[in-house]
This record gives C-alpha cells, structure tokens and sequence, in this order.
C-alpha cells in the first residue's frame, strides 16, 4: 500500500523558471512532515499540485492511494487544505465561515464538533465577530477549523504561522501535535526553521530543489562539521573580524551569538580560543555546540 | 525630553470608540539606535507605527519624531523618515532603476543624485546587471535588500521597518542586518518589528508590547536577567501570555 502522501519526481516550470525539480519524498499516516524553506522556494506550488489545483510538468503523485489528476475529486473530499493567505469570506463571521465549510462538504459543525474543539472553543467566544476583523493568529485557528471541520484524512497546511508570533505558533503547533491522535497525515510547509524540531520528518526546501530530507535529529546528527558558538559583548565588530579572518570556513550571527565553522578539520578549542585572543578582543566566550537545522540549511545553501 | 532622543513618547494613547488599540505607551528611541518593537499579534504594534510615521491622529499622549510634534508637523515627518514592510515595499512592474528614481524623486533628490544613488545601490548590493530588469523578477531576499536601500535612500533620520525579513531564507536574513547596522552605524535610527526572535537579539534595545502597554523595555541581556531566563522567545512567553516558564 502506498502512504498517505507518496509524491515521485514532480516538477513544475513557470515559462523561463523551474518551481520545482524532481521533487521525491513519502509521509507516512499520523506523521507531521515540514516542508521548510524561504519565499519562492516552491512550497506552494509542491501543495497546489497535491491539492489538485495545479498541474505538474512532470513527474506523479499519490495522495492516499488516489492519483493527482486521475482522481482528482476523490481526494479533494478527503483532504483539508490551509492556503498560505487567508481564505475565508472575510465579511462572513466566525461561525458562518465554519458552518459554510461543513456544509460544502456534506457535515455539520456538531458532527465534528470533537475535533475542532480544542481550537474552535478558543476563538468561539467571537463567533459573531466578521472573519476580517480577526487577529492573525485568531484568523489562523479559525482557517485551521475550516479545513479540519470535514475530518480530512490528509491535511495540508501552507505556512500557517508565517506573520504570526511567537506564542501563538507555539499553541498553533500544540494543536498539530494533537491531530496526529486522530490518525490525520499533515504536511506543513514554513520559513520558521526552529519550527523544524515539532516536525516527525522534515524536508529543507530552495530554489525548487529539496536539499535534504530526513527527522530533524538525524539531519543534526548529521552535520559533519565543528559548530563554535561565540559571546561577546561587541559581536557586530567581532563578526566583521571574523568575515575577513583567513580560517573562517563560514561565520553567521545567531541571536544572542556567533556560529562559527573554522576551515581547518582538526582544530581544537584551545587553539581557536588563543588565535581570537590573539586578535584583541577581550571578553568572549567561546563553545563547541550541537547545530540547529537552520545551521544544517544555511551549510546546504552554501553547498548548492 | 532628552535631546538625543529620536522618537518620544509620553502617555500616547489610541482608540478606536471603545477599544484601546495603545494605552498610554511613555519612551524614547536615542539617535543610531536599533530599536525592536515586539509584541504579540494584535498588541497595538501597527497602530503605535502608524502614529509615529504621522499616518494616524493619536487620542491624546504626546509624540515626537525627529524632534517634530506628530500631532501637528506629520507632514514634515514624512519627509524625516524612511518606511519599508514585508507586504508593502517596492512596484513589481517597475525596473530596479526606475524603482530607486521613483522614490528617489518623491523625496526630491535632484536627477545627477539620483544617477548616482542608482549606481551606488546596484554595486553594494551586486544588482549591476540586474538594474534594467523587472522587480517581479528578483528573489525576495534581493528585493527586501533593496526595498530597505530605498527607504533610506533619501538619508533620513529614522527608518521604520515592519517585519521586514518574513519569508526570507536565513543568510539572506543575515545579509539585511548587516544593512541595517552599516545604517545605524551611519546615524541612521533603525525602529523595527520582526517575529523572529533571534533578531531580537541584533537590536540595541527592546520593547514589547502587550494589550496596548509598554510591558518591559531595555536591552536583550537586561530583559533576560530581568525575567530570569536564556532566551528572548521566554520572554516573549512571560510577558505576552503570562506564562510561568
């Protein structure tokens, strides 16, 4: 039997520009599988071909056993979808937006009421309020009852959190995790790479090309290079240092540090420390660190 | 108030009928500071912008800008300050060139300082041979690079960006700090939104906004000590949510 999502060599070109290149990755039942990566990576287009609303160029696709173009309307009952921008009526309430839902697909709001609990109930209380009147992040939980309101065997969600902050990505992902109880296979799509972690499987995602695909412990683990995380109280003058320092294999700013690779295979942190002493700036500290996956995709970009 | 502040605020408040969209928000923004503006979805955040920029008529409070009351001199604010956001920023229709003349020429650089404002902007960010092709052709990473140059083309005294680095990829992102300190290092005071947090940690100083207030105000590392936790996303959970970490 095929997983939920079984997609094989997909690629979409726009006249000049390739979308997306020989796209190939499987997700299995209950699993939450990210598909991460920047604006015009191809995300969108990758959900608009699974959801039947575009055609590839080449290349097939299974979404629960059904193909993408043969089966088309089979698995659009089946499969709940959040588009990037907000989809709902915006002069429609809270409520009207949902019952509208239900409704297109056959069901009522009680019929399901169990499964959009968790998130309706939290934007219930404004239920007569116009859908446009909503905040982001309320806006986002009233498009994720929506497309949940049919119990979708399949759920896709283009970048959910994208302008929403931080506490409520937080919950909005509490709530993914929730889903998987109910046996709902979910691809998410977003730019927020510490996303990366609430993730079964992740895929990074730029220029069309998927540059990696595996569980975000493992893409970690697999990270072959030594990470040095650098605090200094003058981190803007020491990275500047450090851009034009000849061993540096690659050095970013990273929140409260500095992420530094050195070119050399053996160096050790004693001798790291002594040559940036050696470069007169006081006061830093330095330490080998785990990478993030956003290391892990900035090392892909700079591979590519 | 201080003279070195940039931005002031004392007591500025804005409603809309019975809705506090800003409570009574009192604080100074001082000259080449980077200053970030967080806050949860829907804290006032946009509102309290639009004030600053002279876009919106506050309740009552008093505001300055450039040393300009924006109650009455929000005309001449405009002409003060630079703006770019993630949704909002350049004409896709429009070349590079003609995007950099168009504002260039709104703020009333005459054409020899446009000509050259075109050079320079190509060579520092590497679209030399870009600058006869169509913004709607670039990624958006080169775009918001330079969307930010624009809004600074005219050399204000602030610029306001808000959320300016959604969606790019994360060296990308990188590229755009470095742009915006090279401007604060030029004097220029950077007033910025993001959701990321780790750029919170690229600015000078922090506020965060809940429910229309001020709740916390000062630089990462005192904010961090302060609530007692290593990282600025906790901070933002304590604040904006009340939770106990």
């Amino acid at each position: 039997m095929r997983p939920p999502i079984d997609i094989d060599r997909i690629s979409k070109l726009y006249e000049d520009t390739t979308a997306l290149k020989d796209i190939s990755f499987q997700v299995n039942q209950a699993e939450i599988f990210g598909l991460i990566g920047p604006d015009g990576a191809g995300k969108t287009s990758l959900f608009r071909i699974l959801t039947t609303l575009l055609l590839p160029d080449g290349g097939e696709a299974y979404v629960q056993g059904y193909h993408i173009l043969k089966d088309y309307k089979k698995i659009r009952e089946i499969i709940g979808y959040m588009p990037g921008r907000f989809s709902l009526y915006q002069d429609l309430s809270v409520e009207e937006n949902l019952s509208l839902f239900a409704s297109i697909f056959g069901t009522t709001i009680e019929e399901n009421y169990e499964l959009v609990k968790d998130i309706y109930s939290q934007i219930e209380p404004f239920k007569d309020r116009r859908a446009g009147q909503l905040s982001g992040g309320m806006k986002q939980k009233l498009a994720l009852s929506c497309a949940l309101i049919h119990k979708p065997e399949v759920l896709f969600l283009d970048e959910p959190t994208t302008g929403v902050d931080p506490v409520s990505r937080k919950e909005f992902w509490g709530i993914l995790k929730n889903l998987k109880a109910y046996g709902i296979t979910i691809l998410v799509s977003t730019p927020y790479m510490d996303e990366a972690n609430m993730c079964d499987n992740i895929g990074l995602i730029q220029n069309g090309k998927i540059l990696s695909i595996d569980t975000p412990e493992k893409m970690i683990q697999d990270f072959d290079r030594d990470i040095y995380a650098i605090k200094t109280q003058h981190k803007h003058k020491f990275l500047q240092a450090l851009k034009s320092y000849e061993n540096t294999y690659s050095v970013f700013s990273f929140g409260d540090s500095i992420h530094y690779i050195d070119l050399r295979n053996n160096v050790t942190e004693s001798q790291l420390l002594s040559s940036f002493i050696n470069m007169e700036f006081p006061e830093f500290s330095l330490e080998k660190i785990k990478p993030s996956v956003e290391d892990c995709f900035m090392e892909l970009m700079k591979q590519e | 108030m201080n003279s070195e502040a940039v931005i002031s605020s004392e007591n500025l408040t804005k409603k809309f009928g019975s809705f506090t969209a800003v409570d009574h928000i009192t604080f100074e923004v001082k000259k080449g500071e980077i200053f970030g503006f967080l806050g949860a979805n829907g804290a006032g955040k946009t509102t309290a912008m639009k004030m600053f920029c002279g876009l919106l008529r506050p309740t009552s409070g008093k505001g300055f800008v450039a040393g300009l009351d924006i109650y009455k001199e929000s005309e001449k604010i405009k002409k003060r300050i630079g703006y770019m956001s993630q949704r909002f920023s350049l004409y896709e229709d429009l070349t590079v060139n003609e995007n950099i003349q168009f504002y260039a020429g709104i703020y009333g650089l005459d054409r020899k300082t446009i000509r050259q404002k075109q050079q320079e902007l190509s060579d520092k960010l590497q679209l030399r041979e870009y600058q006869n092709k169509l913004i709607s052709s670039l990624p958006l990473g080169w775009k918001q690079k330079l969307a930010f140059s624009v809004a600074i083309v005219h050399e204000p005294d602030i610029v306001f960006l808000d959320e300016p680095t959604g969606g790019v990829d994360p060296v990308t992102r990188r590229q755009f700090w470095d742009l915006i300190y090279e401007a604060s290092d030029a004097g220029v005071t950077v007033f910025v939104t993001t959701h990321y947090m780790d750029e919170a940690e690229y600015c000078d100083r922090i506020s965060m906004m809940v429910d229309g207030r001020i709740e916390a105000i000062g630089s990462t590392d005192h904010l961090k000590a302060k609530y007692k936790v290593n990282s600025m996303n906790d901070v933002f959970l304590i604040l904006a949510r009340n939770v106990e970490i």
